[in-house]
């Protein structure tokens, strides 16, 4: 793919489970992209330079800051926003831990650390608090000072764990 | 801020890459994982003609054990070898430095070549690269096909010996050598951030090879005899380095970072902190 300097060039991605087209100037970054021209506006901007994680996407189910990445780049993807997370208006289980929790205050920074914990906790089904502090280190929140995140994050991998352990015990009785 | 226009080619293969690097040279970027060089163009700090984007070249995303080294790939994400089950026998270093780097977000798309590329004085995979002797293998169109040891490959602050028409594509960390313990530790002002003072450590029984990043401009490694004279061997080591103030520390407590988090490493590596 060869797409020259001001003009814009077609991309097709697949945004939260639809097919979606829009076009890019190359230089564009795929946060603004996802923002301005697919209206993906759960994506926050911050630093537009990789330190403060607000801007974070899934990338093929991959946590990355969406301002270190050109919107061509995400040509052919699959991209998920924080957009993906609610079903029919109810939010999913770690939206309604982080509330609980006071994990949020002004919420700036809230959208991006959800997308790292879906991955996160897809890696790393039983963190422990060093962990998850440390998997939360890529991101900056002027307003909690983390410790409601971190307990909202252990008990969502806690509650989990606990549904599939149910989830197995039914199919074992099942089994029988 | 905004990055200024360039043309975006994505490579579909090593040797379209290296035609446009023949072609654009100096005015061309390589972008790999972009963890440093999108900051640099959305600062434009760099301001490229042409971006080639190596992320999509198949011949490019490969790590081979082969002739007593680890070669990787210029397309190798950083994760990609944090994910490598093998890693911790095959080169125990490089599996130690690598969760310091950054955040696991920036470690899912940064790549091992543009870590080596960008050459940041504080950078753990350059601080491995070079305590363990590796080297950088540089490609173009019409030169050789060089490979340059590492100790020799960096030059100074995000200077290497790259010519504008190069490619790295791969880099090579020799395998563990039995009878030699690896450690590696580091300081930084907050989790994730670049060290202050970074110590990667082969141990024998006979002797310390040490790698020190952050201080000097480049990572430098050095081998120390152990025992009584270790401590004086360490001063003058962290002497030699030219460690400069800055805002983040003041040339004084990295050359006491270097003579106590060293001392520490060697005699007591087991209770090094890990990440
Ligand atoms: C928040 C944050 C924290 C970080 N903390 C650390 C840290 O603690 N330690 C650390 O070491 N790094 C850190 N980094 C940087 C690290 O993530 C980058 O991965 C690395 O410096 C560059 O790798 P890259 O693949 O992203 O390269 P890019 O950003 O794509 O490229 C960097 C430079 O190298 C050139 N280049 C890349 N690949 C090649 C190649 N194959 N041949 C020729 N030129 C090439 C590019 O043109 C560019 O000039 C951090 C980054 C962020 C955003
Ligand atoms: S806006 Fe992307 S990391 Fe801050
Ligand atoms: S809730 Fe305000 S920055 Fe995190």
């Amino acid at each position: 793919m060869h797409a020259p300097a001001e003009r814009r060039s077609e991309i097709e991605l697949e945004l939260n489970g639809e097919t979606r087209h829009g076009s890019a100037e190359p230089r564009t970054q795929l946060c603004d992209f996802l923002r301005h021209d697919l209206g993906a506006t759960g994506v926050h901007v911050g630093c537009e330079h990789g330190v403060c994680g607000a801007c974070t996407v899934l990338v093929d189910g991959v946590a990355s800051r969406s301002c270190l990445m050109l919107a061509v780049q995400a040509d052919g993807r699959r991209v998920d926003t924080v957009e993906s997370l609610a079903r029919d208006d109810v939010m999913n289980d770690l939206q309604q831990a982080f509330s609980r929790h006071h994990a949020l205050q002004c919420g700036f920074c809230t959208s991006g650390i959800l997308m790292s914990c879906v991955e996160y906790l897809e890696r790393v089904p039983e963190p422990d608090e060093a962990g998850v502090r440390d998997m939360l280190s890529g991101h900056l929140c002027r307003c909690t000072g983390y410790t409601g995140i971190v307990r909202a994050v252990l008990e969502v991998a806690g509650q989990r764990r606990a549904g599939e352990s149910q989830q197995q015990a039914l199919e074992n009785r099942n089994d029988v | 801020m905004k990055a200024a226009s360039f043309d975006y080619v994505r490579a579909e293969s090593k040797r379209e890459v290296l035609q446009l690097l023949h072609e654009h040279g100096e005015d061309a970027r390589v972008l790999a994982g972009g963890q440093s060089l999108m900051a640099t163009l959305n600062m434009r700090l760099t301001q490229p003609k042409v971006v080639i984007d190596i992320n999509r070249v198949e011949e490019l995303n490969r790590i081979r054990n082969d002739s007593g080294h680890l070669a990787v790939g210029a397309a190798v994400r950083q994760v990609q070898l944090t994910d490598r089950a093998e890693l911790i026998r095959e080169v125990p270093l490089l599996a130690k430095a690598l969760p310091w780097i950054g955040h696991f977000q920036t470690r899912n798309r940064g790549t091992v070549c543009g870590s080596v590329a960008h050459a940041d004085p504080s950078a753990e995979i350059p601080l491995c690269l070079v305590t363990l002797g590796g080297s950088v293998v540089l490609e173009s169109l019409k030169g050789k096909r060089r490979e340059v040891p590492a100790a020799d490959f960096f030059q100074g602050l995000l200077t290497t010996d790259r010519q504008p028409k190069e490619l790295i594509s791969e880099v090579r960390f020799p395998l563990a050598e039995d009878g030699t313990d690896y450690h590696f530790q580091e300081i930084a002002m907050r989790h994730g951030d670049f060290a202050l003072v970074a110590l990667a450590l082969c141990l024998r029984a006979d002797g310390a090879h040490l790698g020190v990043g952050g201080v000097a401009d480049r990572p430098v490694a050095r081998t120390l005899p152990l025992g009584d004279e270790l401590p004086d061997a360490l001063n003058t080591l962290a002497w030699s380095l030219g460690a400069q103030d800055d805002v983040h520390a003041s040339a004084a407590y990295r050359r006491q970072l270097v003579r106590e988090l060293g001392q520490r490493l060697i005699e007591e590596p087991s209770h090094a902190r890990t990440r």
